[in-house]
């Protein structure tokens, strides 16, 4: 065995009140894969991501992430992942460095590897002369990057990423996607949930989930040829609409 | 939890703490609404609303014309309340010259008025006073009846007459000034605790919700507890300083002392802080925006504490109905504490009954907020 799992997920249940958002989920991701979770909206991707990233608690089923249990150890969790969500989660009235300075505090980081991986960031992102700069005088596609890289900051070994292209131009997604590949060089597991099917042909593997179950999941060469199709939209539309093959 | 742990959450709470403090001092907004408001509502209810009289425009409808009215018109002009703007003829002219709102009252003496004083003991002047401000006349009316009595003191001296009655009461409206002073400073405290720590605890908290940065934070090592009490903090330590500010500010400029236990005022203060953070927390855990925090705050705990709390409006005089709506507004008990304390100079001892139900109100709202956390954590 040379691959190691880092997330399992075992008969996952979640239900709010009649509602069943999360509707038995088996799947396992591997240490250092770019694991896509797709899904229309309303699919319950958002609510399994923040089952596993300890925010709520499931109903029901085994969710091992990080080595911690999700319903007995949320607090180790929180620990060891980093999260990304589909809001904007940098503050608007700090500067770009509070900003880092703030969530390396949060993630108990000492101060001088913070100031340490501030400068190799800045360097990397050719930001040097943002730094001090408030981040609401960024534009939208320096900012996503931005929060990206303060997700990783503390070199987590997931990180869970929620949509976080949407409303990204293009190029902006491109340059984020090449992060995204960096990071999980770096040996960072990464979770990301996405509507955009071009985007799930950049991950190792994918699952596909429909009202609550996951309806698909493999590497993306082997759903198409499963499904005998030419993309992952294709296969998208093919497992949502069975009728018409 | 061992040592390093300990000293790891501390790190972590202390630079959310700092966090918190840049926002505020960030915010041009939340800076005058912390410090502004306070020193404006100090110095405004002192100088404006004050219920003091200075030069205020009168005439007179001098009917008789001879000496003693003379005498007396120029006693009112010379007390340094009054200014006489006409003299005028008729009775007709009244009505215009108060319109023309410079004039506040008119002092009109009876045809032969001196004679009628010598002769007979008695003499009439009537007040007509401006009652379109109902304060002002009010103060007119006592300040001049004032002034006559002390008139008919120094008659009684020269003339020795057993009519005139002279009523020392009439006295204290001399010196009113002072009063409203010790009404107002108790009553803007507890408006502006309400105000900072009510309002924006519950903006700043939902401003989190609102712009997605809760939810990070709670995926965050950081605990539920920890995000709040540094969320809360900064507004206890600014809410703190701003009561010191209050009162040096009361003394300074209007020489109002604290009569009690200045310890026992400071600590009743950071009580109802506390309960006012609690509700601030409250508040911003049940709304879902910041706009409906405001609301919630502004309508919900403004509006009452100004008009129940019996800041402005004895709740004695009030409708039952108002009376038991005051009776669940926090402030309205603060209000007993502080005037107990600070003008009539009492101890603990006065006010314990009111500290319990403080203290009660702070428990409630720190146990519902833990209720309705969890139930949106889910």
């Amino acid at each position: 065995m040379t691959v190691n799992t880092v997330i399992s997920v075992r008969n996952l249940v979640k239900k709010f009140g009649n509602f069943t958002a999360n509707d038995d989920l088996s799947f396992e991701v591997y240490e250092g894969e770019i694991f896509g979770f797709l899904g229309a909206n309303g699919a319950g991707k958002t609510t399994a991501v923040r089952i596993l990233s300890g925010l709520s608690e499931p109903t029901s089923g085994e969710v091992i992430v990080a080595g911690y249990n999700a319903k007995k150890q949320p607090e180790q969790i929180k620990k060891n992942i980093g999260y990304m969500c589909q809001k904007f989660s940098l503050y608007e009235d700090l500067t770009v460095k509070e900003n880092i300075m703030l969530y390396g505090g949060i993630y108990g980081m000492k101060k001088a590897l913070i100031r340490e991986r501030t400068d190799l960031l800045l360097d990397k992102l050719n930001f040097r002369k943002y730094g001090e700069r408030l981040i609401a005088d960024l534009p939208l596609g320096l900012r996503q990057k931005l929060a990206f890289s303060v997700a990783v900051l503390h070199e987590p070994k997931i990180v869970f990423l929620d949509e976080p292209t949407s409303g990204v131009d293009p190029i902006t997604r491109r340059q984020f996607w090449e992060m995204i590949y960096e990071a999980a060089g770096m040996g960072i597991t990464v979770f990301v949930t996405t509507h955009y099917m071009d985007e799930a042909e950049y991950c190792d593997r994918i699952s596909i989930m429909s009202e609550g179950k996951i309806v698909a999941l493999d590497t993306p060469a082997d759903l198409k040829r499963q499904y005998n199709a030419g993309s992952v939209e294709e296969v998208f539309v093919k497992i949502a609409r069975p009728g018409n093959n | 939890m061992p040592d390093r742990e300990i000293t790891k959450a501390m790190k972590r709470f202390l630079g959310f703490v700092k966090k918190e403090f840049l926002h505020i001092f960030r915010d041009f907004r939340t800076l005058i609404i912390l410090f502004g408001i306070p020193a404006a509502q100090i110095l405004l209810f002192g100088y404006v609303v004050s219920n003091d009289i200075k030069n205020a425009g009168v005439a007179f409808l001098d009917l008789s014309k001879d000496e003693i009215t003379q005498k007396i018109s120029d006693k009112i002009c010379s007390s340094g309340f009054f200014t006489r703007t006409e003299n005028l003829l008729t009775y007709n002219d009244i009505d215009k010259v108060l319109r023309k709102s410079k004039t506040k009252a008119v002092f009109v003496f009876e045809k032969n008025f001196g004679h009628n004083l010598i002769s007979e003991g008695k003499a009439t002047l009537s007040i007509i006073a401006d009652g379109s401000e109902p304060n002002m006349a009010t103060l007119i009316t006592n300040y001049a009846t004032a002034i006559i009595a002390d008139f008919n003191r120094e008659l009684a001296g020269t003339m020795v007459s057993q009519n005139l009655i002279v009523q020392p009461e009439v006295r204290m409206f001399y010196n009113p000034a002072l009063k409203g002073h010790f009404m107002f400073v108790p009553g803007v405290i507890t408006l502006i605790m309400i105000l900072i720590c009510a309002l924006m605890t519950s903006v700043t908290i939902t401003r989190e919700k609102e712009f997605g940065t809760m939810e990070v934070l709670l995926v965050s090592p950081l605990k539920p507890v920890q995000i709040i009490l540094g969320k809360v903090t900064p507004y206890f330590l600014l809410s703190f300083i701003n009561i010191i500010v209050i009162l040096l500010l009361s003394w300074l400029v209007f020489g109002l002392p604290v009569k009690g236990n200045l310890f026992l005022l400071l600590a009743e203060c950071m009580l109802y802080i506390l309960m006012s953070l609690s509700l601030g927390i409250l508040i911003s855990i049940i709304s879902k925006t910041m706009q409906q925090a405001i609301f919630i705050s502004m309508i919900g705990m403004m509006l009452p504490t100004i008009l129940l709390s019996g800041f402005i409006f004895p709740i004695e005089n009030m409708p039952k109905i108002y009376g038991w709506i005051s009776a669940v507004l926090p402030p309205r008990y603060f209000i007993v504490i502080i005037k107990n304390i600070m003008i009539k100079g009492t101890g603990f001892l006065y006010v314990w009954k009111e500290t319990l139900i403080l203290i009660t109100f702070t428990l409630a709202f720190i146990g519902l907020s833990i209720r309705n956390f969890k139930i949106r954590l889910q």
